[in-house]
């Protein structure tokens, strides 16, 4: 499975309420769209430090790098980038 | 026409103000709630003592019980302060010590167990506290814990331990609760609730806790107007001095830390402000801080009403039809 599909998934098994019926597209905020509270990123970045075996800085912990799927993936590729080099 | 916004616009009658809340409690105890009286927490602090102050203004103090249920984390103050409260307006004080409780129910050992996912070494005489702490646009709350003769250590939770930290916690306000309400029970009394109205309206209460009471007469009243009310109606100096602490946590935690991102005082105008329609500028004018951070401010309010909703709501009744 693709970065972008585990991702979404996790997503969906977490965020998304049942009778939420509005389709999350990969590039909508989290935070705006009331998916992800403060608590909710917590979850998220023990999702992806456990899943893809990065650490999260506390500079990184920001919106930029958490507010969307588009943005985790982008952040996940960057940090395997950096691991590779 | 919207009235320009300045500094003192939260600024009461006082006189005006407390005979309409007595009134009106005095009323809505005795004919809606068919009660003779109230019972309450008193914390200590400025909210529950205006509340006291009210209902003996309103019924007499001989229709007040006021209960201290301090634990073992509790700060010493509180209990001396409610002692001087209640003596000051010759209301009976009931103290309940909670701690028997919280240990039979395993609040302690459970928080600590989630603290220890965080902190393994975590243990005997450390303290602890949760703390507010902002990262580029996230309100993530911190733990913040503290071995005995070091410096304090801050860490940013697991989703997981975090949840379970604040669902240990609440045992203290939900025991607080079982009790105020034994002795409303007993006493034929309702419960008065103590929120005020920025912790009414960002939800900073607990369900089934502090935020249970029959009648809640001061979470229309910002905490600006609490300190304003409470001297008036002669809160000893002491309360009204002292600075808000939730009085939760084992290491002195302001609500600022906790729970909201300003001083109240600052935090009063901006839920003023996007209530009445001004603007973030003239908020920023007012209260001397930069629109920007104006405009986050409110947004961080709205967020917080949408996500706390559900602690407003009676149960929904679900029928089949």
């Amino acid at each position: 499975m693709s970065i972008r599909d585990q991702v979404r998934t996790f997503v969906e098994e977490n965020f998304i309420l049942h009778g939420s019926e509005a389709a999350l597209k990969d590039a909508d905020s989290l935070m705006d769209t009331g998916r992800v509270d403060s608590t909710g990123v917590l979850a998220l970045v023990a999702y992806v430090e456990e899943t893809f075996d990065v650490e999260v800085g506390d500079d990184e912990l920001v919106p930029e790098n958490f507010d969307s799927i588009d943005r985790i993936v982008r952040f996940l590729e960057q940090k395997q980038k950096e691991t590779a080099a | 026409m919207i009235p320009k916004l300045s500094a003192d616009i939260l600024h009461l009658d006082a006189e005006a103000v407390a005979q309409r809340l007595t009134a009106r409690l005095r009323f809505e105890v005795g004919q809606t709630l068919g009660k003779r009286g109230v019972s309450l927490g008193v914390s200590g602090g400025i909210d529950s003592a205006l509340v006291m102050m009210l209902g003996v203004r309103a019924m007499g103090p001989k229709n007040v019980v006021a209960l201290a249920m301090p634990e073992r984390e509790s700060s010493p103050d509180s209990l001396e302060l409610a002692r001087e409260l209640t003596q000051a307006a010759g209301v009976e004080l009931i103290v309940e010590n909670i701690s028997p409780i919280l240990d039979a129910a395993e609040c302690y050992r459970r928080r600590d167990d989630a603290i220890r996912e965080l902190v393994p070494e975590f243990g005997e005489g450390w303290a602890c506290k949760l703390a507010l702490g902002e990262r580029g646009g996230y309100q993530i709350t911190n733990v913040v814990v503290q071995a005995p003769g070091e410096a304090p250590r801050t860490v940013r939770p697991t989703a997981r331990a975090y949840a379970t930290i604040v669902a240990a916690s609440n045992f203290k306000q939900r025991t607080r609760k079982m009790l105020e309400y034994f002795h409303a029970d007993r006493m034929g009394f309702a419960v008065a609730g103590t929120p005020n109205l920025l912790e009414y309206d960002q939800g900073f209460f607990v369900k089934g806790g502090d935020g249970l009471a029959d009648v809640k007469p001061i979470c229309k009243l910002y905490k600006t107007q609490v300190y304003q009310l409470a001297e008036y109606m002669g809160v000893p100096k002491s309360i009204c001095s002292r600075p808000p602490t939730t009085d939760t946590f084992s290491m002195p935690q302001s609500q600022e830390e906790f729970y909201f991102s300003l001083p109240y005082p600052q935090m009063d105008v901006c839920l003023y402000a996007l209530d009445h329609d001004h603007s973030a500028a003239e908020v920023a004018e007012v209260i001397g801080l930069p629109e920007s951070q104006v405009m986050k401010v409110f947004s961080i309010i709205t967020r917080k009403r949408a996500a706390t909703r559900w602690l407003h709501m009676a149960p929904i009744a679900i029928e089949a039809d």
